[in-house]
């Protein structure tokens, strides 16, 4: 796949001596260090990493790490002091640290569109106005503009507010406007500064699967400002973990949140809920070959548990308890007509399904969950491992 | 002390003297000024006075009741206007009317892209600020006269120096107003790749527009205390039974041609204003 954005030894210095405060920055400086000196601030310091189109790439950290200073360097509200950032839209590209003023424009009205945090809509225009603001500076006649603005309202649910202004809607909605303008252009990558933030719970939840549902459909390059790392997980294909300007851990969720690399990415982890983030495969005890007796057949003990399998596909399980379990295919949703407590099935899940989940499983039928991948056994989740996972010191996947 | 006061500064002189020199050279240039700016003013007043008054006080009105929606303001202004023509003073009111439409309109052309300027380059900001608070506080008596000398007898001094005394409002409001556009507002319009144009007249003036509005009636109410004044040297309107009343201790004409700029002054201002409800329409 390729990239939409490269980042590419990114430097940038808030402040005029950007000369001098770069070479204390070669010379391995901190920022508490550089501003002493040149009172320049450290914005962002030699971050390198690419984000492939299509992909959600979230960049975390707390205020003052710099996340918010990369992102807007995207489109060009911070300007880079060294490296180079290259932008991709199709088979056109772009530098942006050094174009010139139409390219910046042509970039910011047909590559790259921004979602803000406090939402930055024009309280004197209507809902409908705003969201074709994009379309407005590109010089589109109002009734071509009309039809985007009207699809693009119906895209987040708000085609009943077009006419209403900003302030008569709540907080929730005015991000969905927010949302709205920033699709109304067509722009491939989106860069959203915590957009989220803002909201409270209940609607940052509900924005955040609109966002992910949005994106099934979309399939833009989102790159995502964010301070909560449930919410980095939750959307991100990949985090970017950033501190005192630096990236210090660039990885996918569960790399993070198994292999945090320092310290500070250990304190996020610790503090967030694992049961959203880490899926089945992360914790599961692994099935290999050798574990197979004589008959193909898997014994897990401490389990008490024994399946049977064909060429790795499951066929039956039993216990000595339970005897023979009935076996149930999870394929997306649990079954309802279950008793609260039935330990004569077992469930056989994918093992790319979110730890919530399989605990789900777990506490109807109090026996272990199979996994699979490509509809063969891959794993066993048993009650050490759930625990394991509980505790954060599950082994890491292969 | 003595070497204090032996030699004086001639300041007085010399601003006189650039007075004499202007007032040699460059006169056929301020008469075409006061000439045309007469013209387009007389001509104004005897519109004016030509149209019957009750239209004019039906078009305030009317005026009153679109854009605030409220009978209780379109009431007021009727029978206030009505009080005027019933005092006698319609005449007077209409030439007050029209210097300050035109004092107003040039404060607000000269002012409005000076703000935008001056909220641009803090540099010119800085410059202006002490010209501003020196049209603002020099007595208005002190620029009376050069500009008498200059362009004559008459309204168009009364206009200038009404110009000179009302135009650092807008300029002042103007420059607030683009200076304090939210932040956010003008990166979301960068971020959507506005032109500077383009930031200019869709995100910093409409965000501006209260402020400027603001100035506008500022500026009004500045005309309007500038009318007896500006009937010293020779405009007409209703500081002239004003001045009239003054030097002839007549209580009671003194009081109507007071009551007349009143009235004219909240008529003006309350059409003007904007509503705070209204801040969010366009």
């Amino acid at each position: 796949m390729s990239n939409a954005v490269e980042f590419d030894n990114i430097d940038v210095i808030f402040g005029n001596r950007q000369a001098e405060s770069l070479k204390l920055l070669d010379e391995g400086k901190t920022r508490a260090e550089i501003a002493k000196v040149t009172n320049n601030v450290l914005g962002v310091a030699d971050v390198s990493f690419n984000v492939p189109q299509g992909e959600i790439c979230v960049l975390m950290g707390l205020s003052g790490s710099g996340k918010s200073s990369l992102l807007r360097c995207v489109n060009g509200l911070n300007k880079v002091s060294r490296g180079s950032l290259r932008v991709y839209d199709g088979d056109w590209s772009v530098d942006v640290t050094k174009c010139d003023g139409p390219t910046l424009r042509k970039l910011r009205r047909e590559c790259v569109a921004m979602v803000f945090q406090q939402f930055g809509l024009l309280p004197w225009r209507t809902v409908a106005e705003n969201v074709g603001f994009g379309l407005e500076l590109r010089g589109l006649a109002p009734k071509e503009r009309r039809d985007i603005v009207d699809e693009k309202l119906a895209l987040v649910g708000l085609d009943q507010w077009a006419d209403k202004y900003a302030h008569e809607l709540s907080g929730g909605m005015q991000q969905r406007v927010g949302l709205a303008r920033a699709f109304a252009t067509d722009a491939p990558i989106l860069l959203m500064d915590e957009p989220f933030s803002a909201l409270d719970p209940l609607i940052r939840n509900r924005l955040q699967d609109e966002l992910l549902d949005l994106q099934e459909k979309l399939n833009k390059t989102i790159l995502f400002v964010s301070h909560d790392l449930d919410e980095a997980m939750k959307l991100g294909n990949s985090i970017a973990i950033m501190e005192g300007g630096y990236v210090v851990q660039h990885g996918t969720p569960e790399d993070i949140a198994l292999r945090p690399a320092n310290g500070y990415v250990a304190d996020f982890v610790a503090h967030m809920n694992p049961v959203n983030i880490l899926r089945g495969r992360a914790i599961m005890h692994r099935v290999t070959k050798d574990q197979r007796d004589a008959t193909g057949d898997i014994t897990i003990d401490d389990e008490d548990l024994r399946i049977t399998l064909d060429d790795g596909v499951v066929q039956a399980a039993r216990t000595t308890e339970s005897g023979q379990l009935k076996l149930i295919t999870y394929d997306g949703t649990l079954p309802v007509d279950l008793d609260a407590t039935d330990n004569s099935v077992i469930f056989v899940a994918p093992d790319d399904v979110l730890l919530k989940v399989l605990i789900e499983m777990r506490s109807i039928t109090q026996n272990p969950v199979i996994l699979t991948r490509e509809g063969k056994i891959s794993g066993t989740l048993g009650r050490r491992e759930f625990f394991d996972s509980l505790t954060q010191t599950a082994s890491a996947p292969d | 002390m003595e070497w204090l006061t032996e030699t004086k500064i001639p300041l007085g002189q010399w601003i006189s003297s650039l007075m004499d020199a202007l007032n040699e050279h460059a006169d056929f240039v301020f008469y075409t000024i006061s000439d045309v700016l007469e013209f387009i003013i007389e001509n104004t007043i005897d519109f004016l006075l030509w149209l019957p008054p009750l239209l004019i006080i039906a078009g305030f009105g009317a005026l009153a009741a679109v854009l605030h929606r409220s009978w209780k303001l379109t009431a007021f202004t009727i029978l206030s206007l009505l009080l005027i023509v019933n005092l006698g003073y319609w005449e007077e009111t209409m030439e007050t009317l029209a210097l300050v439409i035109y004092a107003s309109l040039f404060c607000m052309v000269i002012g409005v892209p000076l703000g935008v300027a001056s909220a641009h380059r803090p540099w010119l900001y800085q410059a202006m600020r002490p010209i501003l608070d020196l049209m603002q506080t020099i007595p208005t008596f002190v620029y009376l006269i050069p500009t008498l000398i200059l362009f004559g007898l008459g309204v168009v001094p009364g206009l200038i120096s009404t110009v000179i005394f009302a135009i650092a409002a807008p300029i002042r409001l103007t420059h607030l107003g683009i200076s304090s556009t939210p932040k956010a507002l003008l990166e979301a319009g960068e971020s959507f790749g506005c032109t500077p144009r383009q930031l200019l007249f869709k995100v910093e003036l409409p965000s501006a527009m209260p402020s400027i509005m603001a100035g506008l009636t500022q500026c009004i109410m500045l005309s309007l205390s500038m009318v007896v004044i500006a009937a010293l040297v020779g405009a007409d309107g209703l500081g002239k039974p004003v001045v009239r009343a003054l030097n002839t201790v007549n209580i009671a004409q003194g009081f109507e041609a007071g009551l007349a700029i009143v009235i004219l002054a909240i008529v003006l201002d309350r059409i003007c204003r904007r509503d705070n409800n209204e801040t969010s329409g366009q």
